[in-house]
């Protein structure tokens, strides 16, 4: 048998210690990015002219994108659905699936920045700017390294191991979505 | 070990539900379209209230649904409840100085001169595009006014 660390087996809860684990990863994502939106819709309120230099984002990526997130959301939880009912390998499948949304999101978000910096709207531009990068930067790093872990995992489940990781990738990359679902109408409907 | 046998649990009782997901999904990309479409209309209140009460709806689908919070334990809902009091205590200490630009015994000078600056560049028909990469002498003064 082989080892494994007495935190993954141990469980003080009554839950599984790796959903613990990812749960309490959340609420400090909630912290970070609850705080980033907080200042941005605070920051809004108070300067009425940020509408002009929203005006200037690209809706139609947004909403692409959007469609593209949710999609992989759904996907995500069919490879816990199919995860649940022991099959790893079509979790597996339905995970890269995932990633490959995951994927086209950035390479949308990686046009849609650079059509904005060749037109001038660099981080510096203004507050708007300021905020238009950080958050959809920090989002962005987020669905890189949601991809990352979920190659990890969806490579073990093909080979029928810790198929729970599924569930626990799926939580995640479901708040990322999330994250995005609030970021969208702030940056690019309220205008 | 209590966590594996409660999984091992659920294996054995599990019942596909692929059709129920596509279903929130499909109710998640209607209620996307509303949002877009209320973009179209000419009120902005309407705008704002269509966007982010169908966020908010969104929001709670892929929680409920998609991340299964409903069945979590009691300590999940606590923490979770406790990173939202905790952005919701930042607001409320901080929004005050954001939201106003002057005081009984302080004026933000900063944000008034951006304030101003913008709304003049928009008067003129700039609209805060540039057409050009700016130069870093012309912007750079106006965002450390700003901010």
């Amino acid at each position: 048998m082989a080892f494994r660390p007495i935190a993954t087996t141990r469980s003080a809860t009554g839950m599984p210690t790796g959903r613990l684990a990812i749960w309490w990863l959340i609420v400090s994502e909630i912290v970070i990015f609850g705080g980033v939106l907080a200042s941005y819709i605070m920051h809004r309120i108070g300067h009425p002219e940020w509408a002009y230099q929203a005006e200037h984002t690209n809706l139609v990526a947004g909403s692409v994108n959007t469609i593209v997130l949710l999609t992989s959301s759904l996907l995500a939880v069919l490879a816990h659905n199919a995860a649940e009912m022991g099959d790893g390998k079509k979790a597996a499948k339905l995970f890269v699936g995932t990633i490959l949304g995951g994927l086209v999101f950035l390479v949308i978000k990686s046009f849609e920045w650079g059509n904005e910096i060749a037109h001038g709207y660099t981080i510096t531009s203004s507050g708007f700017w300021a905020f238009y990068y950080t958050a959809a930067g920090i989002h962005g790093t987020h669905v890189l390294v949601g991809m990352i872990v979920m190659g990890f995992v969806a490579y073990d489940a093909w080979h029928g191991r810790e198929l729970q990781r599924i569930e626990f990738a799926g939580i995640y990359w479901h708040f990322v979505d999330v994250v995005w679902i609030f970021l969208f109408p702030l940056l690019y409907i309220a205008s | 070990m209590s966590g594996d046998a409660h999984h091992d649990h659920a294996h054995a009782e599990h019942h596909d539900h692929s059709k129920f997901y596509i279903k929130v999904w499909a109710a998640l990309f209607v209620l996307f379209l509303i949002s877009v479409f209320g973009t179209l209309t000419p009120w902005f209140f309407v705008t704002i209230i269509v966007g982010f009460g169908i966020a908010l709806v969104k929001a709670y689908l892929v929680v409920r649904y998609f991340m299964h919070v409903d069945i979590e334990k009691p300590v999940v809902h606590y923490a979770l409840i406790a990173g939202l009091a905790l952005m919701v205590l930042f607001f409320a200490a901080v929004s005050p100085d954001v939201l106003n630009h002057e005081g009984s015994r302080w004026v933000n000078v900063a944000a008034r001169a951006e304030m101003e600056r913008r709304e003049a560049a928009h008067a003129a028909g700039e609209g805060g595009h540039h057409e050009a990469a700016p130069a870093a002498g012309h912007e750079a003064p106006a965002a450390e006014a700003g901010h």
